[in-house]
């Protein structure tokens, strides 16, 4: 029994033949990726490196930084913006929860159940990403907007009684409220779960859900015992690929929020760009760095699925 | 209970079409919207049917500017990225050198990282080397972060050709810059293609890292989002449509192709 729920072979991959050809010329790889290493070296990592070193600087724009080790700026940046931070981690993870069981079925539908319409689906998920984002986030006000037919849909069936018991929206608007920011970091963020969901249960082999039902599994144990967990992959890079983006996002706070929804992404662009507070801005960046790396590592661990790339 | 019935056994088409309802709704919007009159400077409520803003997609000052400006630099990231990540991926499937995995985590990170935090860290780099924010470093912020997704797309592919190929063409005295040309290229020419598709949608779309290292440089995203907070033109939602609408075109037209190549050969 418990051979079934183990990795079938298409999962494991690329088992055999691992080791790639050794061929002539010992330099030759290392001259393959100098260009793109170096490039990722100078624009990737070294500016983590002066963001880093901005960090423990004080001074004034006038003056000029200087490196002082100040680390109480990290403490300061963290007592003065720590309901930032918790807004950050709850929107991104409602959205990412949100956004694993709306893409679910359909990465569900467009693997097993499509048929002909496969493609055209595939490309109705795919094509959106074409038109502008902020484009498509600025509709949501036009869906979102106060009395319009969507929150007249959402009172009538009671679903605002129960986002105001939650603190999600305050009264009979959605707009301005962390339900508009959810939805529409939901939104942003749906197909980025829903292409690795599909990829991993295009895989499994159909031959399982027969044997499953041969062995009078029903429906949702077959889901549950077999094709979930062989969908842990997709779900696990799913989630990655939409958490973190979202954690970091100030565009879907700014546009369909209000100053109460503010997240970390928005206090970053105000400090660095408006207010010119560099220090500050560094560490609060630094510390999102730091918080998402801990959260991503522990969460790879823990799902056991180690190879992403 | 047929009903029931029929409804237990399609419940997951009908989410996952409730889903799909979901991600095209803003479309829907964005296109009904395009034909709008609106009362005010912003667009977000419906007033009456007009071919205004069609007409006349040129018709607001800086917008077709930063159009051609986003295009520009979307052509020469794809460019730079595609070229950059195309040799990573090749080094990566096919050597074996030291330091692989630092070049695998390298690689990784760009993707694991929130965008502002990249965002952020690359203008300390240009500040503190008193760099003139503009073109060349939204291109350079482009081709960074574009890299990553380029390398993945490729090796996925060439990870899956069978080095065979390649012995074969070897054995048939093939030199190895023939051998790249005439088999290994073009059997990876799918992975490349897909690469340099994203590497474009990417930086065509980019916002955040873009608002951070653009200086007083407006490229598409960055006018919209001004608009946002100045007053949303409908030639904005006219320009939406149409790349939509050509993504979509895109896409059919070469699977069409596709299809027709495959069954010529079957």
């Amino acid at each position: 029994m418990s051979t079934l729920t183990e990795a079938p072979p298409p999962l494991a991959p690329q088992a055999p033949a691992s080791k790639p050809p050794k061929r002539r010329g010992r330099f030759t790889p290392y001259w393959l990726l100098l260009p793109g290493i170096l490039w990722l070296v100078v624009f990737f990592a070294l500016p983590m490196i002066y963001q880093a070193s901005t960090s423990v600087q004080t001074g004034s724009l006038e003056q000029g930084y200087k490196v002082t080790w100040h680390f109480a700026t990290y403490w300061e940046a963290l007592s003065a913006y720590w309901p930032q931070f918790v807004r950050s981690v709850l929107y991104a993870g409602t959205a990412t929860i949100l956004c694993l069981l709306l893409g679910y079925p359909l990465a569900y539908l467009i693997a097993f159940r499509a048929g002909r319409w496969k493609n055209l689906i595939m490309i109705l998920v795919i094509a959106p990403f074409f038109t502008s984002f902020l484009i498509r986030t600025l509709a949501w006000k036009t869906i979102l907007a106060d009395g319009g037919p969507v929150v007249g849909a959402l009172n009538t069936l009671h679903v605002l009684d129960v986002t105001n018991w939650l603190g999600m929206t305050a009264g009979d608007r959605v707009l301005a409220t962390p339900l508009a920011v959810v939805c529409g970091l939901t939104y942003n963020f749906l197909p980025f779960m829903i292409l690795p969901l599909y990829t991993s249960l295009e895989r499994i082999d159909g031959r399982l859900h027969e044997a499953a039902g041969d062995l009078y599994a029903r429906p949702w144990t077959t889901f549950r015992r077999v094709t979930f967990p062989l969908s842990m992959p997709g779900v696990v890079s799913g989630t990655l690929l939409t958490f973190i983006p979202a954690a970091g996002d100030y565009v879907n706070a700014d546009l369909l929020g209000s100053t109460d929804t503010r997240m970390v992404g928005n206090v970053i662009q105000t400090q660095f760009l408006r207010v010119l507070d560099y220090p500050t801005a560094a560490a609060l960046s630094f510390i999102l760095m730091a918080a998402i790396l801990l959260m991503v590592t522990v969460y790879i661990r823990r799902s056991g699925t180690e190879d992403l790339v | 209970m047929p009903f029931v019935n029929w409804l237990k056994r399609n419940l997951v088409v009908i989410a996952g079409l409730l889903t799909l309802g979901y991600l095209l709704l803003p479309n829907v919007v964005v296109t009904v919207f395009s034909f709008n009159k609106p009362k005010g400077r912003f667009n977000y409520e419906w007033q009456q049917f007009s071919l205004d803003a069609w007409k006349d997609p040129c018709g607001v000052s800086g917008l077709c500017g930063s159009l051609s400006l986003s295009l520009q630099i979307a052509v020469w990231a794809t460019l730079g990225a595609t070229l950059l990540g195309t040799l990573i991926a090749f080094a990566l499937v096919r050597y074996r050198f030291r330091a692989r995995g630092a070049v695998n985590s390298l690689i990784f990170l760009p993707m694991a990282m929130p965008e502002v935090v990249m965002a952020a860290s690359l203008l300390t780099l240009f500040l503190n080397m008193g760099a003139q924010l503009g073109f060349w470093t939204i291109l350079i912020a482009h081709i960074m972060f574009c890299l990553s997704f380029v390398v993945t797309a490729v090796k996925a592919r060439v990870m899956s050709m069978d080095p065979k190929l390649e012995e074969a063409a070897r054995d048939l005295y093939a030199g190895p810059f023939q051998t790249f040309v005439r088999v290994t290229l073009p059997i990876a020419a799918p992975g490349i293609a897909a690469g340099a598709l994203l590497a474009f949608a990417l930086s065509f779309d980019d916002f955040i890292i873009t608002n951070f290292n653009a200086g007083s440089t407006v490229t598409f995203p960055m006018f919209v989002w001004g608009s946002a907070q100045r007053g949303t033109p409908v030639q904005i939602n006219v320009i939406g449509t149409t790349m939509f609408v050509v993504a979509v075109l895109f896409v059919l037209v070469s699977m069409i192709v596709g299809n027709r190549r495959t069954r010529q050969k079957a």
